[in-house]
């Protein structure tokens, strides 16, 4: 087989094969590894006012991130991220499910309606969404001339505001792969529990969730992270109380230019993409499947 | 089952998700001043836009960094993909692994790494740093979409073409690059889209001296409504739709 | 039969999008029966299996298991289990979860479940692979593991649909024994979904031969192959020389065919017979004989192929009127002129009474869906 596959192309020899590896190489190294371990170090830095960081190494920036002002910013940030990727799920699991049992033709065309919105700018989507909630916007105005409601709710610059927009702009990173393994359980397999004396709701538990474990996983993970970097839904929609993790870091970064402390946030978070990885690769080594890349 | 509910719930989340986009549209032709209420139809705010001579400069340097960082990427992603696809060498799990990891990591970890790492080394913030942290961040997306492609592709063929005569370089272009051809399309026009859509990189490393779109309008929806953004927004949506029709045409005419 | 029924289908009826899969199908299946749903892909037998198991409900008709009517019932609550075509079996599972999935939803007590399944693991003997993940196990293996998750509810009934046909050809001998066995020691009654027939001729004590939604026969394998019921099964059913026959001289008990001009006298058959009627002739290659050029009977021809199978020669013979034959002959050690040279003449004959006749009938039978199998 390799030998074969070396046959294969036997013109695109050594020089070409060297070149290629250094320059993927160089360029992952140069701007991937080397600007990660940057932030790990100045993570342990002091802050100056000059050069950004400096001497002595210390772990203060650890210990502010446990500061009740913060703690505060961040378990709110991972409320609100939760509770998005929660209503992601929610709404997402039901409708891969619904979509994996769609006639294949129209499948490729509703997948086609689910990325557009994937490739039109996020800031814009959100503007539009500002455009539906503000207090004089459609939403109020509708509800107003239908007589449900007297005077216009506030929605705006609110924590649900937030979520409305994180759900929005990141509920089909949820739903894709979720529609992958859903697309991929074998109809006979919920036949085969239901043969054995399962019930509907005994199969869902004992075949269909453990099955699309894998992709809940990978939905969470493309979900949750995003959820507390993406700092313009926020500043365009919640106002300034309900801010995310990445708010802070921004802040941080080019505002406060307190860099240490924005790196050991932004570790944080690093570190909380590293977990989830490790269970996503976890779940699906208990399928017997390889890894993705 | 019935079989009316899952369509009706599908039906449902769509116009949840296409309800903003519609409103956008709509009221980019809106007459009325305050962006609210519908006043009739017209151009206007498409005329403030094309007047607003900021706003079309960030339009050219968002472009053309657009048109650069995909070009550069898929440059460079497709012969990664060459690599990994053809190659057996040292390190090739782990090249795998680190594109895997900057697919995956918070685009703002990438940004404030790069932007500490532009500072240090002492590169003027605007278009190079721009690009570098472009290409970074699309190069994985061009590696798969590359890689799908060739995992497709029958190794026999080079070695039928050689048999048939042709040397290296014949069988290059008249096998090889026929057949991933549309997979390097695919590849450019979705590193055009994420480049001309990033945001959060972008906050980081750009400087005053090169406005980009994205944060032009992100200082404008901060503060209020301003109609010539729903101008802006169609305008964007339009042109990414004809790419994204265009990169799934051509994935399915090679497909034939 | 002199078993009592277990399972009786009476005028059994589905369509789908308003084409008719199955057509008003009668059937009963006795207790403790091996019986094979054979036909080809299309005509219903997947269907059929479907409707049993609970996965479709039937447009018309009833099924009745054990004197119940269980048409209406959902799949969990029928005492009937599947052996599906590619297992099924859960992925995430090992092999004794799978195993004990049946138990477990019938909430069985654990010590009860661990036996029962070690039990049916040592039967299957895989009693070693308990704590394996299917995709650790050779087809066979998986193959075992879907019996075993089948029959530990020790169904009244067990379904399997095409279950060797993922298997390669040794495989799928070994495990046609290993069937066969299990279902003699469990007593329980099968019924098995093929388009080989020569797996359903070497398994089954009763074969179903199904055509566009119909029943064509049941019978023997025995009947089936020897006293094929219309043409469709002769073809279907082994390979098959028909000869274009007419009646003539129409007796009691015996009758005499011309077939092309040469006269032969046999037995009258079971229809309805008149003189001058057309028929045609069946044999089997087996029943061919192949007589030297200069034997004062038999159709002159010449031999085109001969292929040597090993315990049988078979031969493809050219007849004058442009008919092909195809004959299978054991060898006979003291006949040392018993192989052909191609082109060499010959002449073909069969052994008396070996031959079954079928009223000759409009070729209406589906030749195209007949061979896709």
């Amino acid at each position: 087989m390799m030998k074969h596959r070396r046959r294969m192309f036997r013109g695109l020899r050594q020089p070409f094969r060297t070149g290629v590896l250094v320059l993927v190489w160089g360029w992952l190294l140069a701007l991937v590894l080397v600007p990660n371990l940057l932030v790990i170090a100045a993570s342990f830095l002091t802050r100056d006012p000059g050069t950004f960081i400096s001497l002595p190494v210390t772990l203060e920036n650890y210990r502010s991130l446990m500061d009740p002002l913060y703690l505060e910013v961040f378990l709110h940030s991972l409320y609100m991220a939760s509770v998005t990727t929660l209503v992601c799920l929610l709404i997402g699991y039901p409708f891969a499910w619904a979509l994996s049992r769609v006639g294949k033709e129209r499948q490729l065309l509703l997948i086609f309606l689910l990325i557009v919105p994937f490739w039109t700018n996020s800031l814009v989507r959100t503007y539009a969404l500002k455009l539906l909630m503000a207090t004089n916007g459609l939403i109020n105005n509708g509800l107003m001339a239908l007589g449900v409601i007297d005077e216009p709710m506030r929605m705006l610059y609110t924590e649900g505001a937030v979520i409305v927009g994180l759900v929005y702009l990141l509920l089909p990173f949820m739903i894709l792969p979720l529609y992958s393994v859903f697309d991929d359980l074998r109809q006979e397999l919920l036949l085969a529990s239901h043969d054995l004396g399962a019930g509907r709701f005994s199969t869902f538990i004992h075949v269909v969730v453990p099955l699309t474990l894998p992709g809940i996983l990978a939905g969470v993970m493309l979900v949750l992270l995003p959820a507390m970097g993406l700092f313009f839904v926020p500043d365009i929609l919640g106002g300034s109380r309900n801010l995310l993790v990445g708010n802070v870091i921004k802040n941080q970064f080019l505002d406060a230019r307190d860099w240490p402390f924005g790196a050991a946030a932004a570790i944080l978070l690093t570190l909380a993409m590293a977990l989830l990885l490790f269970t996503h690769r976890l779940s699906q080594r208990r399928l017997g499947e390889g890894g993705d890349l | 089952m019935t079989r009316w509910l899952p369509q009706a719930y599908l039906s449902l989340v769509y116009l949840a998700l296409y309800i903003p986009i519609a409103v956008l549209v709509v009221f980019s032709f809106n007459d009325g001043r305050t962006g609210y209420r519908w006043g009739g139809f017209s151009l206007r705010w498409y005329e403030a836009l094309f007047n607003n001579s900021a706003m079309m400069q960030a339009l050219w340097n968002s472009l053309w960094l657009a048109v650069s960082a995909a070009t550069l990427s898929t440059l460079i992603g497709s012969l990664t993909a060459l690599a990994l696809h053809r190659y057996r060498f040292r390190g090739k799990r782990a090249l795998r692994g680190m594109l895997f990891v900057v697919m995956m990591s918070p685009e703002i970890v990438l940004a404030i790494s790069l932007l500490a790492l532009f500072l240090l080394v002492g590169i003027e913030l605007g278009y190079v740093s721009l690009l570098l942290a472009h290409v970074t961040f699309c190069l994985p997306f061009v590696v798969i979409t590359v890689m799908a492609r060739l995992s497709g592709f029958d190794d026999r063929l080079p070695e039928a073409a050689r048999d048939l005569g042709a040397t290296d370089f014949i069988m290059t272009r008249t096998v090889l690059l026929p057949v991933i051809m549309p997979a390097l399309l695919a590849g450019w026009l979705l590193g055009f889209t994420l480049s001309l859509d990033d945001v959060v990189v972008s906050t980081f490393v750009s400087g005053p001296g090169y406005e980009i779109l994205p944060l032009r309008i992100y200082s404008m929806v901060r503060v209020g409504l301003k109609p010539e953004v729903n101008a802006l927004g169609t305008l964007l949506l339009v042109f990414s739709l004809l790419m994204l029709l265009m990169s799934q045409w051509i994935l399915a005419r090679s497909k034939r | 039969m002199t078993q009592k029924t277990l399972l009786s289908l009476r005028n059994l009826g589905k369509s789908f999008s308003g084409k008719n899969v199955l057509d008003s199908l009668d059937l009963d299946i006795g207790d403790g029966e091996f019986i094979t749903l054979l036909g080809p892909s299309g005509c219903g037998k997947t269907t059929l299996l479907r409707l049993l198991a609970g996965f479709e409900i039937p447009d018309s008709g009833n099924i009745e298991l054990a004197g119940s009517d269980i048409t209406h019932l959902p799949p969990e609550q029928r005492p009937l289990n599947t052996v599906f075509q590619n297992y099924a079996l859960f992925p995430h599972m090992s092999v004794y979860d799978n195993v004990a999935y049946g138990l477990k939803m019938e909430k069985r007590p654990k010590e009860e479940i661990r036996q029962r399944v070690d039990d049916v693991l040592a039967m299957v003997q895989l009693g070693d692979f308990a704590g394996r993940k299917p995709h650790q196990l050779s087809g066979g293996q998986q193959q075992r593991v879907a019996i075993a998750r089948a029959v530990i509810k020790r169904p009244k009934l067990l379904l399997l649909d095409e279950p060797l046909s993922a298997l390669d050809f040794k495989l799928r001998r070994t495990m046609q024994i290993e069937l066969k066995r299990l279902q003699r020691e469990l007593g329980i009654t099968f019924v098995f979904v093929t388009h080989d027939q020569e797996e359903a001729l070497s398994m089954s004590d009763r074969v179903v031969v199904l055509m566009n939604g119909q029943i064509q026969q049941k019978g023997t394998p025995r009947e089936i192959y020897e006293r094929p019921a219309n043409l469709f099964t002769a073809r279907f059913v082994g390979e098959t020389n028909l000869f274009p026959g007419t009646l003539e001289q129409v007796g009691d008990q015996q009758i005499t065919v011309n077939v092309s001009g040469y006269r032969r006298s046999m037995p009258c058959p079971r229809f309805p017979v008149s003189n001058g009627q057309s028929v045609h002739v069946l044999l089997r290659p087996e029943d061919i004989r192949v007589l030297e050029p200069d034997a004062d009977h038999g159709f002159p021809g010449k031999v085109v192929e001969r292929n040597y199978k090993g315990s049988t020669l078979d031969s493809v013979i050219h007849l004058e009127d442009g008919t092909e034959v195809l004959a299978s002959e054991f060898f006979d050690e003291e006949d040392p002129t018993f192989d052909y040279q191609l082109g060499e003449p010959v002449r073909v004959s069969w052994v008396d009474g070996w031959e079954w006749l079928l009223p000759k009938e409009p070729d209406a039978v589906d030749e195209t869906q007949a061979a896709d199998v």
